[in-house]
C-alpha cells in the first residue's frame, strides 16, 4: 500500500502530462469523427431546398466530453482503480468480515420494498405516488418475477429458452378469456393460469427434449412466435390484434373491491377520497407477494433433489443419466415450473392492464427477460433482481430525463434511445463481469462451512 | 480357446452372451461372451481400439447392442435384461453404476453436492416427489441427513473429507477420479463399472486407487468390472481378466493365466499371425526352464 502511493506521487508530474496529452489526442480524434456527423446537419426547408445547419455548440460539447473524459480516466480513475486492486490484493490474505449491509441485504431489500408504497404516498401524496408505485414498482417487480421464473429454466437447468414470453401470454390470456367468458374471479384464475402455463411448458418440453444449445433456442423461439400468431389469428376467441379489453379488476380476496360503483369499494369503506392509487398499491403488494413466492419456491427447490438434478443437468447430462436420473422428467419439471411462474406473472399483467393484446408478447420481451437473467448472473436471485431494477428502472428513468432536451435539442426523445442504452449497458457489464453481477453460486448443502463456488467452475449448460 | 476360468463358485452377477455391436460397416464387437462373478473384480483389457469401452457402453445402456443378451442377476435373485433398459433405469433399478474414461463430474457443484446428486432417486422418494418436501416435512429432513451421512462415509473412503465443500472442478486429477468412484458408490450399486480408473494417475495415486477398490469389494461386496491399461492395477487387484482384441475375446481366466497366454502377448506386442506359433514355442521353452 505504502510503496504504491510513493510511486504515484513520484510519477505525478509525468502522469498529468501524459493525461493532458492523451486528452488532447482524444479531442482531436473526436473532432475528426464528429465534425461531419454532429457539426453539420442538412434539412429541407419549406421550398424543398437543402439547407446546411451548423451545430458548432453541440460539436464542442462532444469534443469536450471526449477530451475531458480521457484526461480524467488517465489522470485519476485508472490510478484509483489500480490502488483499489492493490489494496484488495493485500487484503485478500486476511478474511474480511462482510459488512452489515451485505450480510442482511435480502432482509433489508424486502423491508424496503414493503415500506416503498407508504413512503411514496407520504412524499408525493396519494395521486403523486401513482407514477412511483405503478411505473417503477409494479413494472420492475413483474420483470423480477418473470426473470426469476426463467432463471429456473436457463440459470438452473441450463436450457436456453428464447420463447419464455409465450407462457406469459398463456397466463395473461387464460385470465382474460376465462374471466370474460365464465366470470371467474382473479383468485381462482391465478392458480389456474399457472397450471395452464405449466401444461404448455410440458407441451413445449416434449418435442425439444432431444435438442441442445442453438437448436433448442431456435425451437423455443419458434414456439413463442406460434403462440403469438395463434393469438393474432384466432379472432373468434381472442379478438385478434384488437385484444381483449375490460378485464375485471382483482379484489382483496373478495372483501373489498376496486370497482368504482361497487358498494364494498375500498375507498368508500375506509372513507378515503376516490383515487386509482389504492388499486395500484394493492397490485404492488400482490406482485411483491407473487415475486417473493417465486423466490421462496426457487430457494426451496434448489435444496431438494429435483433442484440439484436441474443444476447437475446443466453441468453434465450424461453423468446425470449414469447416476440414474431420468433426464426427461427432470427437463420437463424445469420447463413446467418456469412456465408456471410465467403464467402467474401473465395473469397479474392482465389484471393490472385491464387489457391484453398480442402486441405485449413479442420476441423483444423474451429477449429482455433473458438479458436480465444473463446480466444478473445465471442462477442468482439477488443478481437478477438487481439487474431487473437497473434495466427496467433505468429505461423508465429515461422518460424522466427531459433536461436532456436542453443538450440535444427539442426533438430529442430520450426513451427512444432505451434499446441503445440497454445494449451498451449489456456490453459494458459483460466486459466488466462476464458472469453477470453475481457470478458465483451458493452451494445447497455443506459439511463444514459454506463456501461460494466461483463462476469459473460452473457451466452455462448446453442443453 | 483358453480354458474357462476356474473359480470355485459359479454365481455370475453379469452374463454377456453373443454380444455384437455394429457401427455402420464397422463391427466393433463380434460375438463376445463373458461372465463376471459376484463379489469379484473382473478386468477387461485389450489394446487401444479393441472395443472395451463399447462393451462398457452396451452394459451400462449408453449403446443399444446390435445383437446379444446382457443379463444381470441381483443378490435377491432378480434378473434384469440390461440391453432392454434405458441407461438411467440400469442405474436406478438394476443397480449398475459406472464412471467415465474422461472424468464427468459436476464441476460447478461442490464435492458433497456431487455425492448428493447421486442419491437422487432415494431422496426423490423421501421428498414425496418434491411435493411433500416443499413444505419441509420431517421425513425429508431425516432422509437428507442420512444421505449426507452416506456421502460422508464415501468421502472418508476416498480421502476427500477435507475438500467436501470445494467445487469438484477445483480438485486435482487423482482426487477427481476418486470422487467419481465415490459418487458412483453413492448410488448404492451391486455392480460397479469403472472405465480406466487409473488413467493419468501417478504411482502413488494408483496405489490409493487399489486400496479404494479392494476396500469397496471387501466392505460392500460390490462386484467390479474395470477397463484398464495400467497392468500394475489389473494384475494386483483383479480376480479374473478378459482380453479383447478387434472386438473378439482372445483370452479369459486368472491374471496369471492371461499373463502367459501367447495370444495376449502377441496382441500386445503386435506379432504377425505366422509368428504366433514361434512365440508359443518360446514361452513353452521358458516355462520348462522355469520348472527345472
Amino acid at each position: 500500500m505504502a510503496n504504491i502511493t510513493t510511486t504515484r506521487e513520484g510519477a505525478g508530474g509525468t502522469l498529468t502530462a501524459r493525461a493532458l496529452r492523451e486528452g488532447f489526442y482524444a479531442g482531436v480524434v473526436s473532432l475528426g469523427l464528429f465534425f461531419l456527423f454532429v457539426g453539420l446537419e442538412t434539412t429541407q426547408n419549406i421550398r424543398n431546398e437543402l439547407v446546411l445547419n451548423q451545430r458548432w455548440g453541440l460539436l464542442a460539447v462532444f469534443v469536450l466530453v471526449a477530451a475531458v473524459g480521457r484526461f480524467l480516466t488517465v489522470a485519476y480513475i485508472r490510478p484509483w482503480f489500480a490502488a483499489r486492486k492493490a489494496a484488495a490484493a493485500a487484503r485478500a490474505g486476511t478474511a474480511r468480515p462482510e459488512g452489515f449491509l451485505k450480510r442482511n441485504f435480502v432482509v433489508l431489500a424486502v423491508v424496503a420494498l414493503i415500506v416503498y408504497p407508504i413512503l411514496a404516498v407520504a412524499i408525493f401524496g396519494v395521486q403523486g405516488s401513482l407514477k412511483w408505485v405503478d411505473n417503477f414498482g409494479i413494472q420492475i417487480l413483474i420483470y423480477v418475477m418473470l426473470a426469476w421464473g426463467l432463471n429456473i429454466v436457463v440459470g438452473l437447468a441450463g436450457l436456453l429458452d428464447l420463447g419464455y414470453v409465450a407462457f406469459y401470454a398463456v397466463g395473461a390470456y387464460s385470465y382474460a378469456l376465462l374471466s370474460q367468458y365464465f366470470g371467474f374471479s382473479f383468485w381462482l384464475l391465478l392458480p389456474l393460469a399457472g397450471i395452464l402455463a405449466a401444461f404448455w411448458g410440458v407441451i413445449l418440453g416434449f418435442p425439444v427434449l432431444r435438442l441442445k444449445g442453438d437448436y433448442l433456442a431456435i425451437v423455443t423461439l419458434a414456439f413463442g412466435e406460434i403462440i403469438r400468431l395463434v393469438l393474432i389469428n384466432w379472432t373468434d376467441v381472442t379478438k385478434g390484434t384488437f385484444g381483449i379489453s375490460g378485464i375485471p379488476k382483482a379484489s382483496v380476496f373478495g372483501i373489498w373491491s376496486f370497482d368504482v360503483g361497487a358498494p364494498n369499494n375500498f375507498a368508500k369503506v375506509f372513507e378515503l377520497p376516490m383515487s386509482s392509487a389504492y388499486y395500484k398499491i394493492f397490485l404492488f403488494y400482490l406482485v411483491l407477494a407473487l415475486a417473493l413466492l417465486t423466490a421462496y419456491v426457487t430457494v426451496r427447490l434448489r435444496r431438494m433433489p429435483v433442484g440439484r438434478a436441474w443444476e447437475a443437468l446443466r453441468e453434465d447430462e450424461i453423468a446425470c443419466r449414469s447416476l440414474g436420473i431420468n433426464t426427461v422428467t427432470t427437463k420437463l419439471t424445469a420447463f413446467a415450473t418456469g412456465a408456471m411462474f410465467g403464467g402467474f406473472a401473465g395473469s397479474f399483467f392482465a389484471v393490472r392492464q385491464g387489457f391484453v393484446s398480442p402486441e405485449s408478447f413479442v420476441f423483444l420481451e423474451s429477449a429482455i427477460i433473458l438479458s436480465i437473467v444473463v446480466l444478473g448472473g445465471m442462477g442468482s436471485l439477488v443478481g437478477i433482481a438487481v439487474a431487473a431494477v437497473l434495466m427496467i428502472g433505468g429505461t423508465e428513468l429515461l422518460r424522466e430525463m427531459q433536461f436532456l432536451k436542453q443538450v440535444f435539442g427539442a426533438d430529442f426523445t430520450p426513451e427512444l434511445y432505451r434499446m441503445l442504452i440497454f445494449g451498451l449497458a449489456m456490453v459494458i457489464v459483460m466486459v466488466w463481469k462476464p458472469r453477470g453481477f453475481v457470478g458465483s453460486r451458493e452451494p445447497t448443502a455443506f459439511l463444514k462451512e459454506r463456501k461460494t463456488v466461483s463462476g469459473s467452475f460452473t457451466k452455462e449448460g448446453h442443453g | 480357446m483358453a480354458p474357462e476360468m476356474n473359480t470355485m463358485k459359479n454365481d455370475p452377477i453379469l452374463k454377456v452372451e453373443h454380444l455384437s455391436m455394429r457401427f455402420g460397416g464397422l463391427m466393433a464387437i463380434n460375438d463376445f461372451s463373458f461372465e463376471a462373478q459376484r463379489g469379484e473384480i473382473t478386468a477387461l483389457i485389450g489394446p487401444n481400439g479393441a472395443g472395451k469401452t463399447t462393451v462398457f457402453n452396451c452394459v451400462t445402456g449408453f449403446y443399444k447392442p446390435t445383437m446379444g443378451m446382457i443379463s444381470m442377476t441381483q443378490k435377491s435373485g432378480k434378473t434384469f435384461l440390461l440391453e432392454r433398459m434405458a441407461d438411467f433405469e440400469i442405474t436406478k433399478d438394476a443397480r449398475v453404476a459406472r464412471t467415465f474414461q474422461n472424468i464427468r463430474l459436476f464441476t460447478g457443484l461442490t464435492v458433497l453436492e456431487n455425492l448428493l446428486v447421486a442419491q437422487h432417486n432415494t431422496l426423490m422418494r423421501a421428498s414425496g416427489y418434491t411435493f411433500l418436501g416443499l413444505f419441509g416435512l420431517p421425513a425429508y429432513k431425516k432422509a437428507e441427513a442420512e444421505s449426507i451421512e452416506l456421502a460422508r462415509h464415501w468421502l472418508e473412503k476416498a480421502d476427500l473429507t477435507d475438500r467436501a465443500d470445494d467445487p469438484a472442478g477445483d480438485l486435482p486429477y487423482g482426487a477427481q477420479r476418486r470422487l467419481e468412484i465415490a459418487r458412483a458408490m453413492c448410488t448404492e450399486p451391486e455392480f460397479l463399472c469403472l472405465d480406466e480408473p487409473a488413467a493419468g494417475l501417478n504411482p502413488r495415486e494408483s496405489l490409493a486407487l487399489n486400496t479404494l477398490l479392494t476396500g469397496i469389494r471387501r466392505e460392500t461386496g460390490t462386484s467390479i468390472l474395470l477397463i484398464e491399461h495400467d497392468m500394475s492395477v489389473v494384475m494386483e487387484i483383479s480376480d479374473h481378466v478378459v482380453v479383447l482384441e478387434y472386438g473378439q475375446k482372445i483370452s479369459d481366466g486368472t491374471p496369471d493365466h492371461v499373463k502367459n497366454d501367447p495370444k495376449v502377448i502377441a496382441a500386445y506386442l503386435g506379432v504377425e499371425d505366422e509368428e504366433v506359433e514361434e512365440v508359443i514355442e518360446e514361452i513353452e521353452e521358458i516355462e520348462e526352464e522355469g520348472k527345472h
